[in-house]
């Protein structure tokens, strides 16, 4: 259990989804487990990004994830504007939104000094009014093809998770064996080592800040298509479930150890600790209630872990 | 004996400058929206526009006290929302029910502080998650938008001091006491000690949990007299009235000079700087401006005067 630390997640979706089917009799338990896998990518690849930040180091988040999610979404439903033909433009402009807002994190906190806390704070200021202006009574719906492709499954399994299955294996290969994975992981354990051993500290933060971000604005585009249109309030859930899922998963909240597998047990747990919720009767206000306690326990429970 | 002088006021002058900072930041908008609108200028008028920072003041102390320990709380705006929902419904009602309510949220806040110190947790995840749990009992307390705030309550918010409007007598009174206690007291040298150095405060023989939890007490105590202040206002409210006060708190606080190392905080500083966020508002609307860019105004103040500030310390180092 010590050496896989991502078997508690999945240990617990397991868990959580089988109360679930007992709670309902045992009525549609594939098809949740098809919706968890579909709405776990959404956390998924969000969480991935948040997981190169917060292994960085101490103090690294990402707070302006929900504020990018709304712009991204926005920018890219209106680029698409419901043409078929113009759905890689719009992906690349909702990324390219992502990577810009990424490369104004980083730009502050390298020019300011400030942490990066406060940086993607002040960002998220801007760009959630930069969203609003551009993305209010928004009514445009997304492509027809890129509406099905995340809904469409086969033998249960959608295929948006495939997808996300490749991109999180990808990014587990960059983690480990490419310079600039290893240089996020080297950073987080001693930023002053790693300084002293020659890797480039600047470009390592602003090239993980970017990619956080980017990925924030690729899922903003899944999220508005699955959703059928972009909203203002879609990034809303994704400050908190980011850096739970990234936390339940198993990476190190202090840095320095990062945890791709744990991503995806962490977000099917949280997507089915609200299905399971929603199963039993419980209101929306006590969902909340317990959705953050959960979260809390998890937390100190693996604070425990590590300390042993 | 010219030489030296002329140099330790060279040093001198970029510190006393970023002191100054949240003070000029709220004398240039206050110029600002007196020449736009030059009937802000009176007693009705200053009322008007300072009258929604009162909540606000309280909430960014409350970040205060938690950033004095180094931590941040991702959950303020949670709170205040739960203790106005609770000021609307039990608090008149019932009022023992009521207290008893918010003294419990308060326990709570103190119990927090002592699981985060206990386990060695990350308050930005524990608040965020706690930021769910305030929601969710602000939704129980009050499932619809309604309630209604105590008389006692709306009388005092409502009350019009001779000459002084009340938002500017309560904020200075505030800042004042929280100065004195907080920056000149035996005590408060300890609390901050604690986010400045925490092991030469633990080795001079003070508990860290008991200081934490002091610290987050005080932040539960500021949140409350935020809500009841908010309701005293609003008269009514709903589950997400003050969400928003958790990013504005943040601003306000570090607009007022407190920093993220922990041990470095400025109560006058974080009411100049509640003040500042809450007429950076009203200022747009002075301008004809959307309501949409509000919060992207108070962004780019914030961010200017991060800038400034840092500019301030890059010439400290190098004058």
């Amino acid at each position: 259990m010590k050496r896989y630390p991502w078997l508690w997640s999945f240990l617990g979706a397991l868990a959580v989804w089988l109360v679930t089917i007992v709670v309902v009799e045992g009525r549609g338990a594939g098809a949740t487990l098809t919706a968890a896998l579909n709405f776990a990518v959404f956390y998924v690849v969000v969480g991935a990004g948040q997981m190169f930040v917060v292994t960085t180091g101490p103090g690294n988040v990402d707070l302006s994830i929900p504020a990018n999610i709304a712009l991204a979404g926005a920018v890219a439903m209106r680029v698409m504007d419901g043409n078929t033909l113009l759905i890689p433009v719009g992906i690349i402009a909702a990324v390219a939104v992502g990577a810009s807002i990424g490369s104004v994190n980083f730009l502050l906190i390298y020019l300011l000094r400030i942490p990066p806390i406060i940086a993607t704070l002040s960002s998220s200021f801007i760009i959630q009014s930069l969203a609003i202006a551009f993305g209010r009574g928004l009514r445009i719906r997304p492509p027809e093809p890129l509406a099905d492709f995340t809904t469409a499954r086969a033998f249960g399994v959608p295929f948006m998770t495939l997808a996300a299955l490749l991109l999180t294996v990808l990014l587990s290969y960059v983690l480990r064996e490419s310079v600039f994975g290893r240089s996020v992981t080297a950073l987080g354990q001693n930023a002053r080592a790693a300084r002293l051993a020659g890797i480039r500290v600047n470009k390592t933060r602003w090239l993980t800040y970017t990619l956080c971000a980017s990925l924030a604005g690729l899922t903003s585009v899944l999220l508005a298509a699955y959703s059928g249109g972009a909203s203002l309030d879609m990034g809303n859930q994704f400050l908190l479930s980011s850096i739970a899922v990234v936390v339940i998963g198993g990476t190190s909240i202090a840095g320095g150890d990062a945890n791709v597998p744990g991503l995806w047990g962490a977000s099917l747990f949280l997507f089915l600790v609200v299905t399971m919720l929603n199963a039993l009767g419980v209101s929306s206000g006590l969902r909340q209630m317990l959705t953050g306690l959960i979260i809390i326990t998890i937390i100190t429970l693996s604070s425990r872990r590590q300390a042993t | 004996m010219t030489i030296l002088s002329r140099q330790s006021l060279r040093q001198r002058l970029p510190r006393t400058l970023r002191a100054a900072l949240p003070a000029v930041a709220l004398a240039l908008i206050l110029i600002a929206i007196f020449n736009l609108q030059p009937r802000a200028r009176s007693y009705f008028g200053l009322n008007l526009l300072l009258n929604l920072s009162v909540p606000i003041v309280f909430a960014t102390l409350a970040q205060m006290f938690v950033l004095t320990i180094g931590d941040l709380d991702l959950s303020v705006g949670g709170f205040v929302s739960l203790v106005a929902c609770i000021s609307v419904t039990h608090l008149t009602q019932t009022p023992w029910l009521g207290v008893l309510m918010l003294v419990g949220c308060v326990v709570l806040y103190g119990l927090l502080g002592a699981l985060i110190a206990w386990r060695q947790l990350p308050a930005i995840v524990v608040t965020l998650g706690m930021s769910f749990v305030w929601f969710g009992l602000a939704v129980l307390v009050l499932p619809s938008p309604g309630g209604r705030a105590p008389a006692w309550l709306i009388s005092t918010m409502g009350y019009r001091p001779p000459l002084v409007p009340l938002p500017i007598i309560i904020a200075t009174l505030t800042a004042i006491v929280v100065f004195l206690a907080f920056m000149t007291t035996p005590g408060g040298v300890i609390l901050r000690g604690a986010g400045g150095n925490a092991n030469a405060i633990a080795r001079a023989g003070w508990s860290l949990m008991r200081i934490r939890i002091t610290l987050y007490v005080l932040a539960g105590c500021m949140g409350v007299i935020s809500g009841l202040t908010l309701t005293g206002i609003t008269t009514s409210a709903d589950s997400n009235i003050a969400l928003r006060y958790t990013l504005v708190s943040i601003a306000a606080a570090i607009l007022g000079g407190s920093e993220f190392v922990g041990g470095k905080v400025s109560p006058i500083g974080a009411v100049l700087g509640a003040l500042t966020m809450t007429l950076a508002a009203s200022f747009l609307s002075f301008l004809q401006i959307s309501p949409d860019w509000q919060i992207g105004v108070q962004g780019v103040i914030l961010i200017i005067v991060l800038a400034l500030r840092a500019l301030l310390e890059w010439w400290e180092r190098h004058a």
